[in-house]
């Protein structure tokens, strides 16, 4: 690089020119990370091993660990429930994503019922209010024993009695319930004052919600959202109750011929192995929301 | 439409009342805003400044009296309202521009979606804009990244993209360091120049001299007194405004500089 411009350029460009070079004091400062980073590692997997070992203990050495390994742990079992526990579980997913959908779509539509104004609409808000009370309250089983046993007592015509369809509908109007809670909060979330600005511009009440609030409200709910599905994905083992064969159904099958329990734990395993991604996934999610919110800090 | 009048005033608030409750907020207000002038609004925190800018703009009910926007009364339980916000530009001092999008979204919202402009006129008239309010190259950035001044700046372009009949700036500047208070007073006085019909409140009394055709003095609910700054600022008649431009400016009154 040439220097012919040397007092005369820009206080500093020399500086620029020079390869960066780090000073000895952040030298010092990431050796000193390093070292904490290291000595961090060691105690984690101490402890861990620790714990582990002491868990291990607890269980292998209790008056029963022979008869449970027997009864649960049993490889062969294990081995000849996967496949069909594994067919049941396309039940669970297909459940999950079809009620999923109608769910989401079903929760806005009341949170949306109920942020209408106006005598005309007395009437769909306090019928909307009223929907969501009674399936907030109402315990999942039992909201699933009605629809699978109850529904199909009444004999109406052009009415399905398939379990399936029965038991996906008492998840669908229970979770609509929970999922419509979030999104009003989601929409209560937004100051007053982007309705007053998206109104000042000429808007109209829907238009407002369509482009001003619902697209801030939607960005919020989206970690509980997915907190919903995850327990939506266990709670699809319930329709088992109706005798729809789903993972959880599948299991039992089994455990009926053979009255051993293995196949129950395989569901289980199965059922964390769905559930742990989706975790994972809400838990990136909501980290990126928060990051997106206050960017910039160390803290 | 009645054919437009020249002298009949934009915007004109007849015996107006609105009580939150059992506190009245605005007791037997009167107003004339003619075409071109522009309207200050001072008085105390309290007295009904904002209050009164969102009766004019249908955000808040009047309890009783009438408004008309160009002779036609605007407080009809028939009136179509948003119509008549279409009207009217807003601009808050909080600015309340739309985080989720960006300056150039924030400014052709209404032109696309409630004046049906295509996606390209709004945009090329939205440049226009942010261009002469010395935006031009932050239109594609969003709300946040933008100092106070630059985002009051958006909304009032945002207001003015709709080609409003009337302005009501409500305290712009109050939330805005000393230093970014200037750059937004400029646009309103370009915006003076250009003729554009404003009713304003504001703290900064300096401006209202230099802005304003008539300044109106709040006190609990009712002008207590009006005319010009000169009258107003510099020439006040009732006890209660001295002592408002008092405590406001240090100085008894305003003296012609
Ligand atoms: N939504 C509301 N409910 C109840 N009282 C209200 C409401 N909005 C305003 N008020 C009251 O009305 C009065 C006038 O308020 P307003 O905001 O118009 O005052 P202002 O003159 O704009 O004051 P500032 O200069 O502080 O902005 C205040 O006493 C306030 O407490
Ligand atoms: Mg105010």
């Amino acid at each position: 690089m040439s220097a012919t411009t040397a007092g005369g350029g820009m206080p500093g460009a020399g500086a620029a020119d020079e390869p960066y070079r780090p000073s000895a004091r952040r030298l010092a400062r990431e050796a000193h990370r390093r070292r904490r980073a290291r000595r961090a590692g060691l105690v984690a997997a101490a402890s861990t091993a620790i714990t582990g070992t002491a868990l291990y203990l607890a269980v292998v050495e209790s008056p029963g660990w022979p008869r449970f390994r027997e009864t649960f742990l049993n490889a062969d079992y294990a081995r000849q429930a996967l496949p069909r526990v594994l067919d049941g579980l396309w039940t669970n997913l297909q459940l999950m994503t079809v009620c999923g959908a109608l769910i989401l779509v079903l929760g806005l539509v009341l949170a949306l019922l109920r942020t209408l104004r106006g005598p005309a609409f007395l009437p769909v808000r306090l019928l909307a209010t009223a929907y969501v009370d009674f399936f907030l309250g109402l315990p999942m089983i039992i909201c699933l024993l009605i629809m699978i046993t109850g529904v199909p007592a009444l004999r109406l015509t052009g009415v399905t009695t398939d379990p399936l369809l029965l038991g996906g509908a008492a998840l669908v109007l229970t979770y609509s319930a929970y999922v419509s809670e979030v999104f009003r909060a989601g929409i209560q979330s937004v100051h007053p004052g982007q309705r007053a600005a998206a109104r000042s511009l000429g808007l109209t009440h829907a238009q407002a919600m369509r482009y001003v609030v619902l697209p801030q409200a939607v960005r919020r709910v989206v970690p509980p959202l997915l907190n919903n599905l995850v327990s939506l994905q266990k709670d699809t083992g319930l329709v088992s109750i109706g005798g729809v064969i789903d993972a959880v159904y599948a299991a039992k099958i089994i455990t009926a011929q053979t009255f051993n329990y293995t196949p129950y734990l395989v569901a289980a395993l199965v059922f964390i192995a769905l559930t742990v991604p989706l975790t994972r996934f809400t838990d990136w999610v909501t980290a990126r929301t928060e990051g997106r919110r206050h960017q910039g800090g160390a803290v | 439409m009645t054919p437009l009048d020249p002298t009949r005033p934009v915007l004109e608030l007849q015996e107006v009342r609105k009580a939150y409750g059992p506190h009245l907020v605005l007791h037997s207000v009167d107003l004339v805003v003619p075409a071109h002038s522009v309207t200050v609004l001072i008085g105390a925190s309290g007295s009904g400044k904002s209050t009164l800018l969102r009766c004019a703009n249908l955000l808040e009910e009047v309890d009783d009296g009438a408004i008309l926007l160009d002779g036609e009364e605007i407080t009809d339980p028939e009136t179509d309202q948003d119509a008549v916000r279409r009207r009217i530009g807003v601009v808050f001092q909080q600015y309340n521009l739309f985080p989720h999008m960006t300056v150039l979204e924030n400014v052709t919202l209404a032109p696309r979606r409630v004046h049906r402009l295509s996606r390209s006129d709004a945009e090329a008239r939205a440049g226009e804009l942010l261009h002469r309010l010395g935006l031009g190259d932050r239109a594609g950035d969003y709300p946040d990244r933008l100092s106070g001044g630059q985002q009051q700046r958006v909304a009032i372009a945002r207001a003015l993209a709709t080609d409003p009949r009337l302005l009501l700036l409500d305290e712009i500047t109050a939330a805005l360091d000393p230093e970014l208070v200037g750059e937004v007073l400029a646009v309103v006085r370009d915006l003076k120049e250009q003729g554009m019909t404003m009713v304003v409140s504001t703290h900064e009394m300096d401006f209202a001299r230099e802005v304003a055709d008539q300044v109106c003095f709040l006190d609990a609910g009712t002008v207590l007194e009006r005319g010009t700054p000169e009258q107003v600022l510099g020439d006040p008649q009732h006890e209660r405004t001295r002592r408002f431009l008092h405590r406001v400016t240090g100085r008894g009154r305003f003296t012609a500089r």
